[in-house]
């Protein structure tokens, strides 16, 4: 197909980080208004667009090149588009437009930061994917997490903003390590270019000094033993901000994470088997925690964790069949998540909590949403017809590759502790006994709970504790609210049914990833 | 060796304010790792290369100073100010609104429905 390489590299790589930032200005001058609000919808949109040309430029394996300001490669911050780089850019635009059209029906659009915040986060997030140079990195996750501060804190109660305390104060440890092990791999290699760093890790001074980056990484991805922090700030902020949060932040770790380890380390060293230990607990750890958590996010968030161990353990399994089952794991998660968040999100809205022993029955009013719920859960869990499915079944090709029997077994048995959380959730809030025939009433109505005296950016609670207050349960749920959630699943039923194009895809980054020459030179060479 | 003293000496007494716990101790904490974390960089530039890189156009190629760990310092010590500014702000409001907020047993009723909810 045709697609112009040259217009590419020039301008639509440095956009993809530039343009949401300049509409986030745009829609602060004007505030909270309903053009603010299209701006919001219009620029994820674009990036999608930009994505959707990116891959079928690299599918073939090609790499985009901008060298920012001219400078000679090697010289230049590069902004680089790969296959991987590309179908990142093209998942996360597209969680963003869904999660904005969410948090529209939620009414978080009242809010004047919110849009602007959202759109800056978002330009930090895609620049994270295109950037070829590790402070440039560092600098793009701080553009990423400043307005995620923000919004952690605007829902305005004292759980939101003590949870925005501690993701504030475990961001900042781990900036600081990421900047503590800059100067460590500048210090040893003289560069901080990603592709000069290739195949690097070998001599143990750069291993060393890139493990202290790669651990900040990780207290980023959530990764056990550094996810402590998850469980403990996610849940706590507004359900829309958690979806886009889970889609984004920890993704950039993870994805940071990805990059770094296939770039710079050769398989068979010592962080192999660190990582792989370090994926397994997380697989176990994560999912023995949503089994004893309570309320709908507390389980999704702690499954973030296992399935994090799930995406990173074929970084460093079975070279380009491993890589090619992280990509695939990535796009699906990142799918399947933000769906369950979203109709979780939905639940708690409507219903006016997240809590699942007050919940049950809500299939019968609602099955639009339940059926939303249903696919995306089967899916996370690995069912057959779903995304999923095929994305376990990766992992375990990986595993069986490379001999690994620890990793087979345990992506098997935590696969069933999913399908019990799951459960969990769907018999707790979905189908089983209506909340009306339990004995637990609304004893402590929270007509004023929630509204403090500096919640500004609470709009969107106030308006579900209306709901919740006046509405009997067997209301409409609003269909903006339920549709993003289900959209999403049913893009995951669509992938699990038609595997093949985005198998494919995942092949094909996996191999750049392991062999990582040609964007190595495409970094350090002329460019285009 | 000055300064990789100092390097220690900030990353230590960082350490140790940060996990004392305490909202101020935090913060100050914090601000010292963030000093370390920056003076490791500068090291990286190799500290004996002090002249000035540029003299009338001719490169000093000999213990020219590097500028790329100045400037990566630069711009990480202007982001740990912005951040450090909001947390002191996040503090601040949380300090503020825990003693206001549980009189009125707004943050009570919250606190104890996320609590049940983890609990069960």
């Amino acid at each position: 197909m045709n697609i112009d390489v040259a217009f590419l590299s020039t301008w639509a790589l440095p956009l993809v980080f530039l343009g949401p930032l300049i509409a986030a200005v745009i829609t602060f001058v004007l505030g909270a208004s309903a053009v603010s609000r299209l701006i919001g919808l219009l620029v994820p949109l674009g990036v999608f667009a930009v994505s959707i040309a990116l891959v079928i430029a690299t599918m073939d394996g090609q790499v985009v090149v901008s060298q920012i300001a001219g400078w000679p490669g090697g010289v230049a911050i590069a902004f680089v588009g790969d296959l991987f780089s590309a179908l990142m850019l093209g998942v996360s635009s597209l969680l963003v437009f869904t999660s904005m059209v969410f948090s529209y029906a939620a009414g978080l659009g009242i809010d004047r930061w919110f849009v602007p915040a959202v759109l800056v986060m978002t330009g930090g997030v895609y620049g994270a994917y295109v950037t070829a140079d590790l402070f440039n990195l560092f600098v793009m996750v701080e553009v990423a997490l400043l307005p995620s501060y923000i919004l952690m804190s605007r829902r305005g109660t004292l759980t939101a903003l003590r949870a925005a305390r501690l993701y504030l104060i475990v961001n900042l440890t781990a900036s600081t390590l990421f900047l503590a092990g800059l100067g460590a791999v500048y210090g040893v290699t003289g560069t901080v270019n990603m592709a000069a760093l290739a195949g690097l890790g070998v001599l143990p001074v750069v291993g060393v000094a890139t493990g202290v980056v790669v651990i900040a990484l990780s207290l980023k991805a959530a990764l056990v033993p550094t996810h402590s922090w998850l469980p403990a700030t996610y849940p706590y902020t507004s359900p829309a901000v958690t979806a886009l949060f889970s889609g984004l932040l920890t993704k950039i770790g993870v994805y940071a994470l990805v990059r770094i380890i296939s770039l710079v380390y050769e398989p068979g060293q010592l962080v192999t088997v660190i990582v792989v230990i370090a994926c397994v607990a997380s697989m176990v750890i994560g999912v023995l925690g949503a089994l004893g958590e309570g309320t709908i996010r507390g389980v999704l968030t702690f499954h973030m964790i296992s399935q994090v161990g799930y995406i990173l353990v074929g970084v460093v399994l079975a070279g380009a069949v491993g890589l090619a089952a992280v990509v695939f794991y990535l796009i699906h998660h990142t799918i399947v998540k933000t769906s369950l968040f979203l109709t979780g999100g939905t639940v708690e809205h409507e219903e006016g909590t997240g809590i699942i022993k007050r919940l049950g029955g809500l299939a019968r009013a609602h099955p639009v949403a339940s059926l939303a719920f249903l696919l995306a859960a089967l899916s996370l869990t690995g069912i057959p017809p779903f995304s999923g499915f095929w994305a376990k079944l990766g992992v375990l090709n990986a595993a069986a590759d490379a001999g690994s029997v620890l990793v087979f077994a345990a992506a098997l048995i935590v696969s069933v502790g999913t399908l019990g959380s799951m459960l969990k959730l769907g018999s707790g809030v979905f189908w089983g006994t209506p909340k009306g025939m339990r004995e637990e009433e609304d004893e402590e109505t929270p007509s004023d709970v929630t509204v403090g005296p500096e919640t500004v950016g609470a709009t969107g609670v106030a308006i579900d504790v209306a709901t919740a207050v006046e509405a009997p349960p067997v209301t409409r749920w609003r269909p903006l609210l339920v549709i993003p959630g289900l959209a999403l699943a049913l893009i995951s039923l669509g992938i699990g049914l038609y595997p093949e194009w985005l198998l494919a895809l995942s092949d094909t980054a996996g191999q750049s990833l392991s062999e990582p020459t040609a964007y190595v030179t495409a970094v350090l060479g002329g460019g285009s | 060796m000055t300064l990789a003293i100092a390097v220690g000496f900030l990353a230590a007494v960082g350490t140790w304010l940060v996990v004392r716990g305490g909202a101020v101790r935090l913060i100050l904490g914090f601000i010292l790792l963030g000093h370390a974390a920056n003076l490791i960089i500068i090291s990286a530039g190799g500290a004996f290369r002090r002249e000035a890189p540029l003299v009338d156009g001719q490169l000093l190629a000999e213990n020219a100073a590097d500028p790329l760990p100045q400037a990566f310092v630069l711009t990480a010590i202007v982001i740990t100010f912005g951040v450090t500014v909001y947390l002191l702000s996040l503090v601040a409001r949380t300090a503020k609104q825990s003693t206001k907020v549980e009189d009125e047993s707004i943050g009570r009723i919250e606190g104890q429905a996320e609590e049940e909810g983890r609990s069960s």
